[in-house]
């Protein structure tokens, strides 16, 4: 499909995260599919067109060369599989393949580069051992290579990326998105994603505008072309008239204005106009984002995801560097509290030396706790980890994916194994913590009750909840639209749990994505969650928001709630009644 | 002179922990393109080019599998030796 040049064209998805950004758009187009052509070649050019392929494969070889020569003599060890890159170019199956194709079925060297690549892709799917599997990847890179050197595209990684750019890709994986340097991406769309997908995640932690599940946008935006990214609305616009820019400008610097207003008031506490008191947390995955959630006047971690660690390795990490990583951030908010979630793998994020685990639907498979009480060498590391780190200051600990009371009496049994361990073994820790469940599947809530007899504090995880209450997979676009966390289901299932919270004097917070839209906020206060955790970007405005807002209005607000059965009511109640207060937070 | 074919087989397991990846399957392709004629790798009677390392990755060849190595030309007995060398020792890991 082609655009008109010059002619101005929107192109709609989901928002992935708020903001404005105007800039040139940088393809990052990993699967090449749609932007191959293809063409026959005539019996006289057939040794031209050969020729044309054995340079671009040569010219790839010398590029990658050169990378490695550049490369530190002292790094030179870890550089070994760009060596084996190197060898792969000429690989039998790649190159030898390529050229029989383009000689039997008389067609360009790009498509028979796709259609060989696209054939050894489809062997590889049919792999089981997840770490041999993922080595296609090594075989897809170096295509690419041979691939842009063909069309002549420029050959840069994200990481090597030196200006400005909008990034346009297919799909980020997590791997891709922490590559991404700030100062270099003013901000990203993709093809595939939905509101919730991890992608989605990272980019309202990066704190850059992002549009995700465009469809076509690798297809529909061409290289170094002007656009425009609204993540406030979740859409794009190619080819900008000249209003269109300046209308844009205009709303990119009010709310850059109001982020910088709101984020001046962002370190006090937040109380309601009826000193009703709401601790507003960030939740982080790296490190790094600590200072983030300080930055931006959090009260501390209401969820810290473990995970990351785990991810890109070739094995599980030690107790001494989960300790050490651990520490850090402890030490780094005290006397704040840092809620540290145990691992949740598998599901979106599936370990690649995980190979026994290779599951038909992981959303409901062997993750997180039950992945942990199977693998009880990987969880002892990490609660001894989590224990020895709690000496240096406020840790509060969480089990993701609790289902029934069996699985957080047997968690409690191990952490309590631990504490005994490194108290035998004079190991300096502190085992009087606050134990807490994820409340995200829906049986945990039906037995609220119950649960809250053995724990000191419930999270509730939106994400999954809204996920597994409604039966709607959140990275799938096509139901995307569907999942809602203003349905009235899962709304009377955090009134169930709060309920529960307040009649057995067990604290509730809410930990999900849900908890970080300043929409949903009139309704949390009203069911009196004393407790946010959410991306650390969203804090500002949410605390600003809740100075607004008079508690017991809430409440009875709250009640006109209950009253209406269909989600687009409830948010039309919401927009009347709301609408003016918290569209302040919107461009 | 008459060659028997058991000296143009040879078996083995593998003991890298991360299976048959990119580096070994790199170092064994190396070796077999400097063969005369074909080596070839059989894993559950499917067989593939050694001298392709995208072969080689394509047999998913994880700890603990067995494979036959073979060549059908006696000038290329000391290359396979030299892989099942490579292979016993790990293969660089």
């Amino acid at each position: 499909m082609h655009h008109f040049e010059n002619e101005e064209k929107i192109i709609q998805g989901i928002s992935g995260s708020p903001g404005i950004c105007i800039g040139k758009s940088y393809l990052v187009d990993k699967e090449g599919v749609d932007v191959v052509e293809k063409y026959s070649i005539s019996e006289k050019d057939l040794k031209r067109e050969v020729g044309r392929f054995k340079t671009a494969v040569k010219n790839a070889k010398n590029e990658l060369s050169s990378i490695i020569e550049g490369i530190p003599e002292e790094l030179r060890e870890h550089a070994y599989i760009l060596e084996t890159h190197l060898v792969l170019h000429k690989d039998k199956m790649l190159y030898g393949k390529t050229i029989e194709t383009i000689e039997k079925e008389l067609i360009n060297s790009e498509w028979a580069l796709k259609k060989v690549v696209s054939n050894i892709k489809i062997i590889f799917r049919d792999i089981e051992d997840t770490y041999l599997k993922d080595r296609v990847t090594d075989i897809v890179q170096v295509a690419d290579r041979i691939m842009r050197n063909l069309t002549g595209a420029k050959s840069e990684s994200i990481s090597e990326i030196d200006k400005r750019v909008v990034l346009v890709a297919h799909d980020l994986s997590p791997a891709d998105t922490s590559q991404i340097k700030l100062e270099r991406i003013k901000g990203f769309v993709t093809d595939l994603g939905g509101k919730a997908s991890h992608t989605s995640i990272i980019a309202r932690t990066l704190g850059i505008p992002s549009v995700l599940g465009l469809d076509m946008a690798t297809r529909d935006i061409k290289n170094d072309e002007i656009i425009v990214v609204d993540g406030s609305a979740g859409l794009v616009i190619i080819n900008p008239s000249d209003e269109t820019l300046a209308k844009y400008e205009v709303r990119k610097q009010r709310y850059e204005a109001y982020r910088a207003n709101i984020l001046r008031t962002s370190h006090v506490t937040a109380t309601t106009v009826d000193d009703f008191a709401v601790e507003v947390m960030g939740n982080i995955e790296l490190a790094e984002e600590v200072v983030s959630v300080k930055d931006n006047g959090g009260d501390g971690i209401g969820l810290f995801r473990t995970e990351f660690s785990y991810m890109s390795r070739s094995s599980y990490p030690a107790e001494e560097e989960l300790f050490e990583q651990y520490k850090d951030i402890v030490e780094l908010m005290a006397p704040n509290p840092v809620t540290i979630r145990t691992l949740d793998i598998n599901g979106d994020k599936a370990l690649s030396y995980e190979s026994s685990v290779n599951e038909e639907n992981p959303a409901l498979g062997l993750r997180a706790i039950r992945f942990c009480l199977k693998r009880k060498d990987v969880f002892m590391t990490q609660l001894r980890a989590i224990l020895r780190a709690a000496a240096f200051g406020n840790v509060r600990i969480l089990f993701p994916m609790i289902s029934s009371c069996e699985e957080i009496c047997e968690a409690k049994k191990l952490l309590k194994q631990a504490g005994d361990e490194l108290e035998h073994e004079n190991i300096p820790c502190n085992t009087n913590i606050e134990v807490g469940i994820m409340i995200e599947i829906p049986s945990a809530v039906i037995m609220a009750d119950s649960l809250a007899d053995v724990v000191d504090y419930f999270s509730i995880g939106t994400n999954d909840l809204v996920q597994y209450t409604l039966a709607i997979d959140r990275g799938n676009k096509n139901v995307a639209h569907l999942y809602n966390s203003l349905h009235p289901a899962v709304l009377r299932m955090i009134k169930q749990v709060v309920d529960v919270g307040k009649a057995k004097n067990v604290k509730v917070c809410m930990c999900g994505e849900m908890a970080g839209d300043p929409f949903n906020i009139p309704i949390l206060i009203g069911l009196g969650l004393t407790e946010l955790s959410m991306t650390p970007q969203n804090i500002p405005e949410v605390k600003t928001i809740i100075r607004e807002l008079n508690q017991k209005e809430c409440e009875k607000f709250l009640e006109d709630v209950f009253t209406k059965t269909i989600v687009a009511d409830i948010q039309k109640l919401l927009q009347d009644r709301f609408g003016s207060l918290i569209a302040n937070g919107y461009a | 002179m008459k060659i028997s074919t058991e000296e143009l087989t040879k078996t083995i397991v593998i003991i890298n922990e991360l299976g048959l990846h990119a580096r070994p399957a790199a170092m064994i392709a190396k070796l077999a393109q400097k063969a005369e004629s074909n080596i070839w790798i059989i894993k559950e009677g499917t067989k593939v080019d050694a001298a392709s390392i995208i072969d080689i990755l394509s047999l998913a060849c994880v700890k603990g599998t067995e494979i036959t190595l073979q060549t059908e030309n006696f000038n290329d007995i000391n290359i396979v030796n030299g892989i099942v060398d490579l292979i016993e020792n790990g293969a660089g890991d």
